[in-house]
């Protein structure tokens, strides 16, 4: 069995996994949590060399190597904007490689094996495909690979159940008999529930799935820990399934939605999407000029940025255009949305990105009642995210999801592409409205002509 | 499997450390923890290690080494892309740097 020494090294591993959680909650502990994690997997991953007398070992560190390799050139190129897709794919391999460890240990199985570790087999081979085949979608959908609207066919629900209920059947039957087809076969309808349970689920509403998922790998994990007989899969495993479900949890809350109203929402209708397209009605567009004199001679300016300036990589031209109207003794600060970006958080990391000062962004719950003593609201690349809808319309998509109130300033200014809609995929009457006023273009050109047409005021 | 009970002890008091560890995580890091979490998940990489290692057939090998650089994708990949977006929280100039920021636009 496992030397004392390597039981003891393995608890080190799991205590380093808890401080790295521990540490990832606080924003000054944030980076060295992180370091302490990596340094326990690696001593975790290291161990078992050294007590098991493992074949193949050149293959293994050579597919280690490839594996190393690919992952951090991966992660050092992906552009900022790109995260949630790659923590997606990161999660989605995760699971694939959970789901293949259990195909193999099923191998190692008999009618000997003890039901608890060949139900936790089923388990991991199950919810490993469902991450792996939910993952992938996810990817597609932010990626843009495909649609990032609910997609929903009239015999989905049916499906998914019948699906669900194989589910379960299989893995029944492989704690009766471990065999290898039943496995993979348990594997493959694990696949298919995973792109039936990411389908229906909308654009804004992906990455709270990408968390969902997140855990379950975790989850599965944890069960191929306790089949291994491993205390370090086992605790590491389970702190991801539990704060993952956790941190499903608070990101809904933020959104104002429930788990199973995202998950299962689209399914039950009423909340399908509106028609997508422009929509041709009238707006009010105003050039540059326009703009940069409502901006240069107010005294209270909010910016609302959004995934769009971040795409736009315009993080650069909005900060000289606020610190040109801070020294003319504009008082400006900047809106963050807590589902700004594509998740929770992530504009945050783009404006920093951008090295904004910390000072001037000011979060939701503190910035709503200030919009009313605000004369232009300028909003760049946000649509969802300022949506009245939200608070107006309960068949949107959006709707109960806490917006900002960029509609009680006194004016408001768009920086929009086109008129094509959000994320979420709906009109925003907002854009309607007589005291609003877009500005049309993509957001790095726009905020260049803005910022040169301050400079002659 | 030894004893199912201490298993479930271990299992169980995990559960209560991971939510209580998180339990007043602010929004601006939901996307880092989230990150973070998924990086430590890929120390699934042990087990591929493990059952990869111990395995005899061709096919179970071949199984084997692509589960090891799945895993080791989630795991390094993770950690990286986890510890970039953290290094944007870490700069820290202020308002030194916006100014001297300013100055060199002119």
């Amino acid at each position: 069995m496992t030397p004392t020494w390597a039981q003891l090294v393995y608890l080190a591993c799991a205590v380093g996994f808890i401080l790295a959680l521990k540490g990832l909650a606080g924003p000054r502990t944030a980076r060295a949590g992180n370091l302490v994690g990596a340094g326990a997997a690696v001593v975790a991953v290291a161990v078992p060399f050294f007590y098991l007398d493992l074949d193949h070992v050149a293959l293994i560190l050579g597919a280690i190597a490839v594996g190393t390799l690919v992952g951090v050139l991966g992660a050092r190129r992906v552009q900022m904007t790109q995260m949630p897709q790659m923590v997606a794919l990161f999660n989605g391999v995760g699971g694939g490689a959970a789901a293949l460890v259990a195909l193999l240990e099923l191998t190692h199985m008999g009618a000997a094996t003890p039901g608890f570790d060949l139900a936790a087999t089923g388990f991991t081979l199950a919810v490993g495909a469902v991450s792996f085949a939910g993952s992938a979608i996810t990817f597609a959908k932010l990626q843009e690979l495909m649609t990032s609207r609910p997609v929903v066919f009239p015999g989905l629900p049916v499906l998914f159940g019948l699906a669900a209920v194989a589910a379960v059947v299989l893995a029944v039957l492989v704690v009766r008999d471990p065999s290898v087809p039943l496995g993979v076969a348990l594997a493959a309808v694990g696949l298919l529930l995973g792109v039936l349970l990411v389908l229906p689920v909308g654009g804004a509403d992906v990455p709270i799935v990408i968390s969902l998922l997140n855990a379950f790998t975790g989850l599965t994990v944890a069960a191929g820990g306790y089949v291994l007989g491993n205390v370090v899969l086992l605790v590491a495993g389970t702190l991801v399934g539990a704060s993952g479900t956790f941190l499903t949890l608070l990101m809904a809350r933020a959104m104002g939605r429930s788990v199973t109203s995202i998950l299962f929402g689209a399914l039950r209708g009423g909340s399908t999407l509106g028609a997508g397209v422009a929509s041709d009605r009238p707006v009010r567009s105003a050039g540059p000029e326009d703009v940069a004199i409502a901006l240069g001679y107010a005294e209270r300016v909010i910016v609302v940025p959004g995934y769009g300036l971040a795409v736009a990589q315009a993080q650069h031209t909005l900060r000289e255009i606020v610190d040109l109207l801070t020294e003319r003794g504009v008082r400006v600060d900047y809106a963050i949305h807590p589902v700004a970006g594509r998740m929770p958080g992530h504009m945050n990391v783009l404006l920093a990105e951008a090295q904004v000062p910390y000072e001037q962004l000011v979060e939701m719950d503190d910035i709503n009642s200030e919009f009313r003593h605000t004369d232009v609201a300028l909003v760049v690349g946000a649509n969802d995210v300022v949506n009245p809808a939200a608070r107006t319309t309960p068949s949107a998509p959006i709707y109960g999801m806490p917006i900002l109130d960029v509609d009680q300033a006194r004016q408001v200014v768009f920086l929009k592409r086109s008129m094509r809609p959000g994320f979420a995929g709906i009109d925003n009457e907002l854009l309607f409205d007589p005291r609003t006023t877009l500005l049309f273009g993509d957001a790095k050109e726009s905020l260049a002509k803005l910022l040169a047409a301050l400079k002659g005021l | 499997m030894s004893d199912p009970i201490a298993w479930l002890t271990i299992f169980v008091l995990s559960v209560a450390v991971g939510i209580e560890v998180i339990a007043k995580v602010s929004s601006t890091l939901h996307t880092p923890l989230m990150s973070g979490a998924n990086a430590i998940h890929g120390v699934i990489l042990l087990g591929a290690v493990i059952v990869t290692g111990t395995t005899e057939s061709t096919l179970a090998l071949v199984v084997g080494l692509v589960a090891i650089v799945l895993a080791a994708i989630n795991m390094a990949g993770g950690f990286v892309v986890t510890d970039r977006m953290l290094q944007m929280f870490g700069r820290r100039r202020p308002a030194k740097d916006a100014a001297s920021q300013r100055g060199s636009t002119r």
